[in-house]
């Protein structure tokens, strides 16, 4: 999937500008990090891609294999094959994980599927991802620990076969083992269908010694003000996001 | 006996009804009683606005049939295929015994032979008079008065049709028995009288099912359910009434749980126009425990008045009301709780939790709970949750591919599973069918 995101302006209800003329072009297959001090705007771009019903559009284009995707809703994004791996997944009360991952299987594919097939996928996904096979039976990261439910995310990427896949925050609430594991998983995916593009979203360098990034970029203030390789990440890592160009007055890290 | 319909309430149409049941006397006067206590009482002064016509209303019509069948093929060709329609023939392949009641008179009634031989007793309220007449003696009206309101003496005056059960002591059965009450004609009043015991020892599932057409003319439903749960037996009672948006179903139900004994009320409402129901449990029995976990949907013009009562008489006992409603549409859903642990009911526990969910803003819930506990050693808990699908939970679903109806159909069933999950499978499956209709 090739996805380009045009000199985008997003504001939020209150009319605060949360992007401001963003723009980056994602190629089939590569791996792009977006780095950034907390409250720059990179969970609102994982979001906006998704079209999160609180942000306004103001001005630009998104467009994905030549069409823009500004008019589709959010399931219809994600039936194209975008995915998002929430920060903080929600849990919800009285739906399972298998009732939930088989009906976004059915809608996402368009097919009947085999509840047999289903399962058995599932069950190979579970134990890759080291998680207890009870969890299929469970209501959606109904008391999970941060780890268990990042790693719920990981398992319906697996399932659901994206072909660009936002991960917001990914190392956040988990431990060293999990962050392992996870990644692992991701890396796995990434080489079985090399096509999938990754979007990799993070406040802190460490996830990048786990997942390998093509472009690293810095954000600040809606926009991307630095491009670089490993190395911008290395030197952020070093010095914080001081360091970076573009820097005003304000201070935003924390 | 020919068609009879009698439409309008005074002492003679009374009179009529016990003469076409050739009723004994105390029967009668018991009936009697209640229409005096029914013309005295006033409306309910709480809940929502009741319209009814009491002169327009059918009493009583007669069956379709001379006597109760226990089989399809000798009830009328019409009704059999009607109840074909609305599953209930199908339906009795899950059941150890079925009875139906069409308008006013018990039409059908059936059970497994093992049963018959356990001496287990599952019959008409009428048939169960003539028969059985001290067993039934013994209980009847002796659970829920017939002057505990307006609607319960309604019932005593006009009572027709109805189960009786009897389970004798030491007996289990490993399927529920099942009653389907239909409503077929137009401003059609149903008035069935229920009475089950579950003696000493023994365990009882009990399914009920009741449906009718969709007429502009409001029709009546006032039923009246007592259940006695003998000493360390168990009963369920399982309801989930799909009433058309014109009935007013209006009913009391009450068990009365002895020691060591345990009553399920599972109550489901969907249907009718006003619903006013608070199942109740009086947990006489040391150690005793009662349950009911409610689920009501209001719609359009649609007022559920519903939840339930509990009342702590023996020491250790237990409850748990479970209530789960939801408004849409305009639709009104409000929980309506009374808990009551005595003075002498020491060291009872009793739990309320309700929840409500509101799918737009024009819809309305409101929780009504009272809670009284007059001795120190008890305690009572109660919970109260009113939300609304959030956008994030929408987002979340949405995100995955699944689109907006579908979305809120799964978060839908899932704020209903505590009660789904007390269902038989096929009733859950039912259920959601239902429910998809519905929403």
């Amino acid at each position: 999937m090739q996805m380009n995101i045009e000199d985008l302006t997003v504001t939020v209800a209150e009319g605060k500008k949360i992007l401001d003329h963003f723009s980056l072009a994602l190629a089939p297959g590569s791996i792009h990090v977006i780095m950034g001090p907390n409250g720059c705007g990179k969970s609102t771009l994982s979001k906006v891609l998704l079209a999160h019903p609180h942000y306004n559009i103001v001005s630009g284009d998104i467009i994905v294999d030549g069409n823009s995707i500004l008019p589709l809703s959010t399931d219809a994004r994600s039936r194209l094959g975008i995915f998002l791996c929430y920060q903080n997944p929600i849990s919800v009360d009285g739906v399972t994980n298998s009732e939930f991952l088989r009906t976004a299987l059915t809608e996402t594919t368009q097919e009947r599927i085999n509840v047999y097939t289903f399962m058995k996928a599932m069950e190979k996904g579970i134990e890759e991802l080291s998680m207890d096979p009870a969890m299929m039976h469970r209501f959606i990261n109904q008391d999970f620990s941060g780890g268990e439910r990042k790693k719920n995310e990981i398992l319906q990427m697996k399932m659901l076969k994206p072909k660009f896949v936002i991960l917001d925050e990914l190392d956040s609430g988990l431990d060293v083992d999990s962050l392992r594991i996870v990644c692992q998983n991701v890396n796995q995916y990434k080489e079985e269908n090399p096509d999938t593009t990754i979007l990799l979203i993070t406040h802190y360098p460490r996830i990048l010694e786990y997942i390998h990034p093509d472009y690293v970029h810095v954000m600040r203030d809606g926009k991307l003000v630095e491009m670089g390789d490993l190395s911008l990440a290395q030197k952020i890592e070093k010095e914080g996001y001081l360091g970076t160009t573009s820097m005003g007055g304000e201070h935003h890290g924390e | 006996m020919g068609l009879v319909e009698i439409r309008g309430l005074n002492e003679a149409h009374i009179r009529e009804i016990s003469n076409i049941k050739k009723e004994e006397a105390w029967i009668l006067d018991y009936r009697l009683d209640s229409f005096r206590y029914f013309m005295n009482e006033s409306m309910p002064s709480f809940g929502p606005e009741i319209h009814l016509s009491f002169d327009d209303i059918i009493y009583y019509k007669s069956s379709v049939a001379d006597s109760i069948q226990d089989s399809w093929s000798r009830l009328n060709k019409r009704v059999t295929e009607e109840l074909d329609e609305l599953g209930v023939i199908e339906s009795e392949q899950h059941m150890d015994g079925i009875g139906v009641q069409y308008e006013s008179e018990v039409i059908y009634h059936n059970m497994i032979d093992e049963l018959k031989e356990k001496d287990i007793i599952f019959t008409s309220i009428e048939d169960a008079m003539r028969k059985y007449p001290e067993l039934v003696r013994k209980y009847f009206g002796k659970i829920v008065s017939n002057h505990e309101n307006k609607f319960a003496a309604l019932n005593g005056s006009v009572f027709s049709g109805g189960s009786f059960i009897y389970i004798p002591p030491h007996t289990k059965l490993d399927r529920p028995l099942q009653s389907y009450f239909r409503i077929s004609s137009r401003s059609m009043g149903q008035f069935e009288r229920t009475l089950i015991i579950v003696d000493d020892d023994s365990e009882l599932h009990y399914i009920e099912g009741c449906t009718a057409p969709d007429y502009s003319e409001s029709s009546l439903h006032a039923a009246v359910v007592e259940i006695y749960v003998g000493k360390r037996s168990k009963c369920r009672y399982t309801t989930v009434q799909n009433w058309a948006h014109n009935v007013n179903n209006l009913v009391t139900k009450r068990a009365l749980v002895d020691e060591d004994g345990e009553m399920v009320w599972v109550d489901g409402n969907i249907g009718s126009l006003v619903t006013m129901k608070y199942p109740c449990c009086v947990l006489k029995g040391d150690r005793s425990s009662g349950t009911c976990i409610t689920i009501s949907v209001a719609s359009t013009n649609q007022e559920q008045d519903t939840g339930a009562r509990m009342i702590h008489l023996g020491k250790n006992t237990k409850s748990k009301i479970i209530s789960k409603s939801i408004a849409r549409n305009g639709g009104n859903a409000t929980y309506r709780g009374d808990v009551k642990i005595t003075k002498d009911a020491l060291y009872s526990e009793a739990m309320v939790k309700c929840d409500t969910l509101l799918l737009d803003e024009i819809s309305k819930s409101d929780t009504i709970p009272r809670n009284l506990t007059e001795n120190d050693s008890s305690t009572i808990e109660h919970e109260a949750t009113v939300s609304k699908i959030s956008d994030e939970n929408l987002f979340y679903f949405m995100s995955r591919g699944i689109d907006k109806e579908r979305a809120m159909e799964l978060i839908i069933l899932g704020f209903l599973e505590a009660f789904r999950s007390e269902l038989p499978m096929e009733y859950a499956v039912e259920l959601n069918q239902l429910l998809k209709r519905n929403l």
